[in-house]
């Protein structure tokens, strides 16, 4: 019987990233997403756009996107109950084909979840009518590529969940 | 103090070929987008998210370096969302010129003094935040004067503007709208930035 190693490596998500020609990623970093800082800032073909606040990404990607660029946001789920207005004005109501990469605090597969982070957030997510998948596994990192797809095709916001840590 | 009007037609005349993104007080047709501006192709009121206009600007200046982003910011705007004076210093824009019209009140609502009106110093702020060069303006003469430094000026750059208050109060559905939305920039910016 063979094992299977069940993590998200940060060069699985890179490389997502890469092969949709991914120019910036607009982030936060948090407790879920931090493993991906270094090979961020290592990879000459994605320019690093730290915020002080989550409520900014979506507005510098807006910038962006208008500039011709191809952005991607990446914050944690708490990040997402920050930042409502940002995904109202400038994201839904001008029809941006936003992709959110979002740390997905508090997800267990076993047991009670008992972080209101995770409660909540695909509530909100079906509240404004975002479609989501989730990404738990380097085998689940493809639904970024279907992500974008569909945010370009939609012209709209479409959220992407990462519900494990990273590995190294 | 300066008129809201006089300022932006000063601004709009030393432009060149600059992208203003105006707060989302420039939605109320009084601001002056389009009305006293004269390449409204190239202006973007941003009136869909509150204080937001200057993380609209630095992703506009990072997507088009060689392009003048000029932003006409408000006090309150900005007093809701203050750290990003320093994420747009800490990518140092040279292109964005980051303009804050300082009346000290929340003119869309009925003119309720701001937080720190007259006590918050905002080129003070700005040189803290890293920003590379600051100024600040009270009069409509001394901005005719320096305007020509402000834009030739490395950014990013942060003018302050002591600007007289313009209270609105009506309704927000009754108001006179600007002809120029974000909707329309929007759907028209790419392809005139690719054809400049």
């Amino acid at each position: 019987m063979t094992t299977h190693e069940v993590v998200l490596h940060p060069a699985s998500v890179v490389e997502e990233l890469k092969k949709n020609n991914i120019s910036h990623v607009v982030w936060l970093p948090d407790s879920e997403t931090n493993f991906m800082y270094q090979l961020l800032t290592s990879e000459p073909t994605i320019d690093l756009v730290p915020v002080c606040r989550e409520g900014e990404t979506m507005a510098i990607a807006a910038g962006l996107w208008v500039g011709g660029k191809r952005p991607i946001v990446l914050i944690q789920n708490t990040g997402i109950f920050e930042s409502g207005d940002s995904i109202r004005g400038l994201g839904l109501d001008i029809n941006q084909p936003l992709v959110m990469l979002v740390g997905y605090r508090g997800w267990t597969r076993r047991g009670v979840t008992t972080d209101s982070a995770a409660v909540f957030i695909e509530h909100i997510l079906h509240t404004w009518g975002i479609n989501y998948y989730l990404i738990e596994t380097d085998e689940d990192a493809d639904r970024i590529s279907v992500a974008i797809e569909e945010a370009d095709r939609t012209q709209k916001p479409v959220a992407v969940l990462v519900g494990t840590e990273f590995g190294v | 103090m300066i008129d809201n009007q006089e300022a932006v037609r000063v601004i709009d005349a030393n432009r060149g070929d600059g992208v203003i993104i105006a707060t989302m007080n420039a939605n109320n047709v009084h601001f002056g987008l389009p009305t006293v501006t004269t390449k409204e192709q190239l202006d973007m009121p941003v009136s869909g998210a509150m204080g937001k206009a200057s993380n609209v600007g630095l992703g506009l200046a990072l997507a088009q370096p060689d392009r003048k982003v000029i932003v006409l910011d408000g006090d309150g705007s900005l007093l809701m969302n203050l750290g990003a004076m320093v994420t747009l210093a800490n990518k140092t824009p040279k292109n964005l010129c980051h303009m804050v019209f300082d009346n000290g009140v929340y003119a869309v609502t009925g003119g309720q003094p701001v937080p720190g009106s007259g006590k918050a110093d905002w080129e003070g702020m700005a040189k803290s935040a890293g920003y590379a060069a600051t100024f600040s303006f009270d009069n409509l003469e001394d901005l005719s004067t320096g305007i020509g430094e402000v834009m030739s000026a490395e950014g990013p750059v942060f003018v302050h503007l002591r600007v007289k208050p313009e209270i609105e109060n009506t309704p927000v559905q009754f108001r006179q709208r600007s002809s120029r939305t974000i909707h329309v920039a929007i759907r028209d910016m790419p392809g005139v930035l690719a054809s400049d």
